[in-house]
């Protein structure tokens, strides 16, 4: 396992690179001159002389990124332009509010996917199957912004059920912390759990065809035993992987929801970075979530290596 | 799709008639594949009739009609300013629609060509297109778009770029790996002993092998660009006013919804028509064309 996981991080490396190079690009894709902008209206040449040799624009390409890099790899990441912070501490600041949310809607998604694909699985070609499916179709299709702006609608300004916005950290107020996050959760759950629908179904059906199953059938054991012990438990082996990899998916539905419902996370902070050209907080989103996304892909393989006994043992 | 008369491809692979002629046949049971081409093409003629329907001009107010419940003279109501939805839903369905075709062809454009490169040539080629086509993929879709139309400045044809940019990368992979696939066959060692060049090589065994998963693939993602754009717009960074979109409307309608739920229902009921018929229709396009499935 210590060589594989030593071979997957070597791999990593070249990627993560080309992710910082591409991050680094990013701020060359911009329209004019952004010293220009930076100096003011008043544009005053020693000014503008000034901030070229502090950010090194004067400087060749490859020189400029290597500054970048090096600095990047020390956390450096820039300073935000609105808020004065460092951006790295400004994402730190930032995530936990995010993973709630992506965790709890994990969660919910779980709890509706999985079952949903193991039924639809089970009944295959039924009408039961075909609803799930339809649902799941669905579920994929809707854009989890409308559903949140109906939510809010139906559930906050109809039912006074649930708060329409907000958020109260987990620490302060554990119960208060969970009903603010509840739709907003759900709403990003939902598209996940279609995925994991899909997903699951189409792992069932492969194990329910396995000898392992007709001989567990065989030995007279009961049907809810062969689905859930024996069938879903080898199922699950791609489930989790997918799960793992829904990370992304996860974080990009979280930049619209937690619009929506004013939450202050990582994927509001990545909109009024844009809205407010904070483009330091732009390039470090996209710099983090990338390097966690190939951290994610590999936490999968692991996860992959150590479900499935003949890699594990290979 | 290749011609059934060209000889080259028929004299190089005459399983591929045959699977197309099964192709037709059993996406013409599918009735997920049908219903999806029914939406698409009912919301394709709704988009390209617009400007001769009759509802009124999709920027004209109606400073009397402000925010008014649907009625006969307006089926879906009136907006803030009090223009028609149901107009500016027709032609909001151009640009999600010209948005999710136009983004998936830059990224087939792009893609295919660089997925087969690797593929074909393999080596150094390979290695490079590959590491950096994992560099793109490790950022998150949406968040990719969002930075791009950043930089790049809020309108409709970069969000179309950004779009197109972000999904390319789906497609070189799609592409390459079906190049390796289809490398490695019996007649693609014929072709090569007979003396075929590189170009005759990729056009007459490569590309049309390889054109199925990429048009399941291609209608699949015109789905989630379609939800792409209209988040982008829902954030300010596509379509921007007063031309109409329904991310857009979607975003002013978030404001007035205690006071005009209607602005808000029928822009998302049209979203998601509209990637349903996307889905059903590649569902459909996967089953018919997956030799696997009888």
């Amino acid at each position: 396992m210590f060589g594989f996981l030593t071979l997957r991080f070597l791999i990593a490396i070249p990627t993560i690179i080309l992710i910082s190079i591409f991050v680094f690009s990013l701020q060359h894709l911009l329209p004019g001159d952004p010293i220009l902008v930076m100096a003011g209206e008043e544009r005053d040449p020693e000014v503008i002389a000034a901030l070229r040799e502090k950010y090194r624009l004067n400087d060749p390409l490859p020189v400029q990124y290597m500054a970048w890099a090096r600095a990047a790899l020390q956390g450096d990441l820039g300073i935000s332009l609105r808020t004065q912070q460092p951006v790295l501490e400004l994402i730190a600041e930032k995530l936990p509010v995010t993973i709630q949310l992506a965790v709890m809607a994990l969660v919910i998604a779980m709890l509706i996917g999985i079952p949903a694909g193991v039924l639809a699985a089970y009944k295959k070609g039924t009408w039961i199957d075909w609803l799930a499916n339809l649902v799941a179709l669905s579920g994929l299709s809707v854009p989890n912004f409308w559903l949140g702006i109906m939510l809010i609608l139906l559930v906050s300004v109809r039912l006074g059920w649930l708060p329409a916005s907000g958020y109260q950290p987990l620490s302060e107020d554990p119960l208060q912390s969970i009903k603010t996050m509840l739709m907003p959760a759900f709403v990003l759950g939902t598209a996940i759990a279609a995925t994991l629908m899909r997903h699951t179904r189409s792992a069932m059906l492969s194990v329910l065809k396995a000898d392992y199953i007709r001989t567990a059938r065989a030995k007279g054991l009961p049907e809810r035993t062969v689905l859930f012990v024996h069938a879903l438990r080898n199922a699950m082996i791609p489930v989790v992987t997918v799960t793992t990899l829904i990370f992304g998916e996860l974080l990009a539905g979280a930049v619209l929801t937690e619009q929506i419902f004013t939450i202050p996370g990582f994927g509001k902070l990545v909109v009024d970075a844009v809205f407010n050209r904070d483009y330091a907080v732009v390039q470090g989103i996209v710099l983090c979530t990338g390097i966690a996304f190939i951290l994610m892909n590999i936490v999968a393989d692991m996860a992959y290596r150590i479900l499935n006994p003949r890699l594990r043992d290979g | 799709m290749t011609s059934l008369s060209d000889p080259h491809t028929t004299g190089a692979d005459p399983a591929l008639s045959r699977r197309q002629s099964r192709f037709w046949t059993k996406f013409r049971r599918s009735t997920s594949g049908l219903l999806g081409s029914g939406i698409v093409i009912f919301f394709v003629v709704v988009a390209l009739l617009a400007p001769v329907l009759p509802v009124p001009g999709p920027a004209e107010t109606d400073w009397s009609a402000v925010r008014k419940a649907p009625s006969a003279a307006h089926p879906f109501g009136t907006d803030e300013i009090g223009r028609d939805v149901l107009s500016r839903m027709i032609w909001g369905a151009q640009a999600s629609l010209l948005a999710g075709v136009v983004s998936v062809l830059i990224a087939v454009a792009l893609g295919v060509p660089l997925g087969i490169l690797a593929g074909y040539c393999k080596g150094w080629t390979d290695a490079v297109i590959s590491r950096v086509t994992e560099a793109l993929l490790a950022a998150p879709f949406l968040i990719l778009a969002i930075a791009l139309a950043a930089f790049l400045g809020p309108s409709l044809r970069n969000a179309m770029i950004a779009i197109g940019l972000s999904a390319m990368p789906i497609f070189i992979r799609l592409a390459r790996g079906q190049t390796l696939a289809v490398m490695t066959e019996d007649y693609v060692e014929g072709g090569r002993a007979v003396g075929t060049g590189h170009f005759g090589m990729i056009t007459r065994y490569v590309l049309p092998n390889t054109f199925p998963p990429i048009l399941v693939q291609a209608t699949l993602t015109i789905a989630t660009a379609i939800i792409a754009e209209a988040s982008l717009s829902f954030l300010g960074l596509g379509q921007q006013p007063p031309a109409p979109s329904w991310g857009s409307m979607l975003n002013i309608a978030k404001n007035f919804l205690e006071q005009a739920p209607w602005m808000a229902l029928y822009p998302g009921i049209g979203i998601f028509l509209v990637v349903l018929g996307f889905n059903l229709l590649g569902d459909g396009l996967r089953d018919a064309l997956d030799p696997r499935e009888t």
